[in-house]
């Protein structure tokens, strides 16, 4: 290596680490969240070395029991049985009640009898085998919840009951959402950029900083003035009943409308800026050749202006695709509870119910999902792999 | 001629979709009323009052201000250091500018999520120093390429001229490249701060009622009272947006985009 070129690395070392470290790195240990299962390991750590140990047919012997009772006691009131009861309450149901009392009841040896005695539950295999699977470190509970799946009491993947089954649901919503929003956007930005991009000079400048303001304003800003005009008795509606358009307010707020509506405002910019750049490189001598080919002007549109405008519309595409499936704030805030898109979810599981198991296996889900999208189009249009190479 | 006149009226209906939205906001910042709805029931600069004496929005302006400088500096100093050392390199290598060009395609609640988990492992939930951090990435990929596309004017024969005269490395980086890139850099650093000003998702996981931004504190307020204040805090973030813009403009505008 060259002084020059250890120079060079020297220089974007800062930045690359920077961004390992506080990207790349939080990135690898949300993905590791979606697997991870520690809780039974760190509230209980003899009974779970000794559910390793146990061969997982029928109900394990004494000394398991005797771990377990005598852990689960000692552990009462503390935080790390309060994370193990919401873990096993989100695999089944009851578990937290059943623990609680476990924890709270007085118990004599020989646990194998006291323990059922206290809650049939611990006399059922399926009790135990559970407990062993939560034993293990790792669980693809959260990723198959993620899809509707299950492990059943025998530890086959089973499919989830149909009023459980929401998440394939969310998945194609979200995807349907970004759909139509990327293509909204496209189709209202295209013909705005080609207009755009034949402006005469001051005219664009003007044209330009108009379309940079809402990219620059925060995008809560955008969001808020969205909530207030939709409002039942908002500017919209007041304009509408002003104008005699309907004579009773419209639902506008929290309908599927208004999310689309909303994020098409917010990633306008994305659409228009690359597709001007695009056409304003494009040869306008073109247009008289074509002419003199004896191509109509729509010909002329159609056969040479499209296809080579088309690199824009790809790369703003994919982006204003990738910003969409990650929407969280405008369908949150606009949207009704049949509008939520899958960021939602990651959030509540975060913040409020506290479920990072499942935040992550979402979040994995979700960019697995959008890297497939735009892996696909890139690879079925060849345009957009000269552009993103 | 035709598709002239269509084309432009079109173009007319979508620059009013999008600045529109955001003038309405603006009387009712002014509404004496404590709903948002028009007509407004008077005139009144209540809402601004409450602005500039409530703890909270004067906490999230502080927050915001000390977070958007904090991240326009380390920002533009990394990005301006790490897009000069592309150029150096020749052609643009592919690994460090696919690393930092990440954090565009991430989507922001996967990074907000993601940084949520690993920052509560080393205690940097909750903190301003987080909140610093990870603006700081989100900014980076901006100033770099802002950096890098002003950088394709200059002549590197400057480079050996300035060595073979004995100005060390550092005297030639601050001599004579950053007065030929500076335009650029100061872009950069002018997003850097916006971007950090504006962001909501990354700061809703990172940030505790503590460390809340202008955005964020928006959002709580929108979410919890639909105090009018928000309004007054929308027209104010707008303005601070077009300040930014302007400068952005009078600096990098037509040599940008």
């Amino acid at each position: 290596m060259t002084r020059t070129k250890a120079l060079a690395v020297a220089l974007m070392a800062p930045a690359v680490v920077v961004v390992i470290l506080v990207l790349v790195v939080p990135l690898l240990v949300g993905f590791a969240t979606a697997v991870r299962d520690p809780e039974l390991r760190v509230a209980l750590p003899r009974t779970a070395e000794l559910l390793r140990a146990w061969d997982g047919r029928g109900v394990p012997e004494e000394p398991v029991f005797a771990a377990l009772a005598q852990e689960v006691r000692a552990a009462e009131g503390a935080q790390a049985l309060g994370a193990l009861s919401r873990r096993l309450n989100f695999e089944r149901s009851g578990m937290r009640g059943l623990l609680l009392r476990t924890a709270r009841a007085e118990l004599v040896a020989p646990y194998s009898m006291a323990l059922p005695a206290v809650d049939a539950r611990w006399g059922e295999p399926a009790t135990w085998t559970m407990l062993r699977r939560a034993s293990l470190g790792v669980t693809p509970l959260y990723l198959l919840r993620s899809v509707d799946l299950d492990v059943a009491a025998d530890g086959s993947v089973v499919a989830q009951p149909e009023e459980e089954a929401v998440f394939v649901k969310l998945f194609r919503r979200t995807l349907v959402i970004a759909l139509e929003v990327t293509i909204t956007t496209l189709l209202v930005a295209y013909p705005a950029a080609y207009a755009m991009a034949r402006l005469p000079g001051a005219w664009a400048r003007l044209a330009t900083v108009l379309v940079l303001v809402p990219f620059w304003v925060s995008i809560m800003v955008r969001t808020t003035a969205w909530f207030i005009l939709l409002q039942r008795e908002g500017p919209v509606n007041a304009l509408l009943l002003a104008l005699q358009v309907v004579d009773h307010p419209l639902q506008l707020i929290f309908t599927r409308v208004a999310v689309i509506l909303a994020m098409v405002h917010v990633l306008l910019p994305f659409a228009i800026l690359p597709m001007l750049g695009v056409m304003k490189r494009i040869d306008p001598r073109l247009a008289r050749a074509s002419a003199s080919l004896g191509a109509t002007q729509w010909q002329h549109f159609l056969r040479v202006y499209l296809p080579l405008s088309l690199p824009g519309v790809g790369a703003g595409g994919l982006m204003i695709f990738m910003l969409a499936m990650g929407f969280y704030i405008t369908p949150a805030l606009v949207g009704g509870t049949g509008d939520q898109m899958v960021s939602t979810f990651i959030t509540e599981y975060t913040t409020a119910t506290l479920n990072w198991g499942m935040a992550a296996a979402l979040a994995v889900l979700l960019l697995a999902m959008t890297a497939a999208v735009v892996g696909l189009a890139v690879l079925l249009v060849p345009r957009l792999r000269a552009r993103t190479a | 001629m035709i598709g002239v006149v269509l084309t432009r009226a079109w173009l007319g209906l979508v620059l009013l979709f999008l600045i529109a939205p955001l003038l309405v906001v603006v009387p009712l910042s002014f509404s004496s009323g404590e709903v948002l709805t028009l007509p407004m029931p008077g005139f009144s600069l209540r809402w601004y009052e409450d602005f500039f004496t409530s703890g909270r929005w004067l906490v999230a302006t502080r927050n915001s201000f000390v977070v958007g400088l904090h991240t326009a500096a380390f920002a533009t100093l990394l990005g301006t250091l790490a897009a000069f050392g592309m150029f150096l390199w020749g052609r643009v290598p592919r690994l460090p500018a696919g690393l930092l060009s990440l954090p565009l395609v991430v989507p922001s609640v996967i990074a907000g999520v993601a940084m949520y988990f690993a920052f509560a492992l080393v205690g940097l939930t909750n903190t301003l120093a987080g909140l610093i951090l990870a603006h700081t990435v989100l900014a980076l990929p901006y100033v770099v390429v802002t950096v890098l596309a002003s950088l394709q004017g200059f002549d590197r024969t400057q480079l050996r001229a300035a060595t073979s005269l004995g100005a060390p490395f550092p005297v030639v980086l601050r001599r004579v490249v950053l007065p030929q890139i500076a335009p650029a850099v100061a872009a950069g650093g002018l997003f850097a701060f916006a971007t950090s000003f504006d962001e909501l998702i990354v700061a809703l996981f990172i940030a505790g009622p503590e460390q809340f931004t202008l955005p964020r504190q928006m959002l709580a307020g929108l979410r919890e009272f639909l105090s009018p204040t928000i309004t007054a805090a929308a027209v104010l973030l707008t303005l601070v947006s077009l300040l930014l813009l302007a400068l952005h403009q009078a600096v990098w505008g037509r040599k940008g985009h």
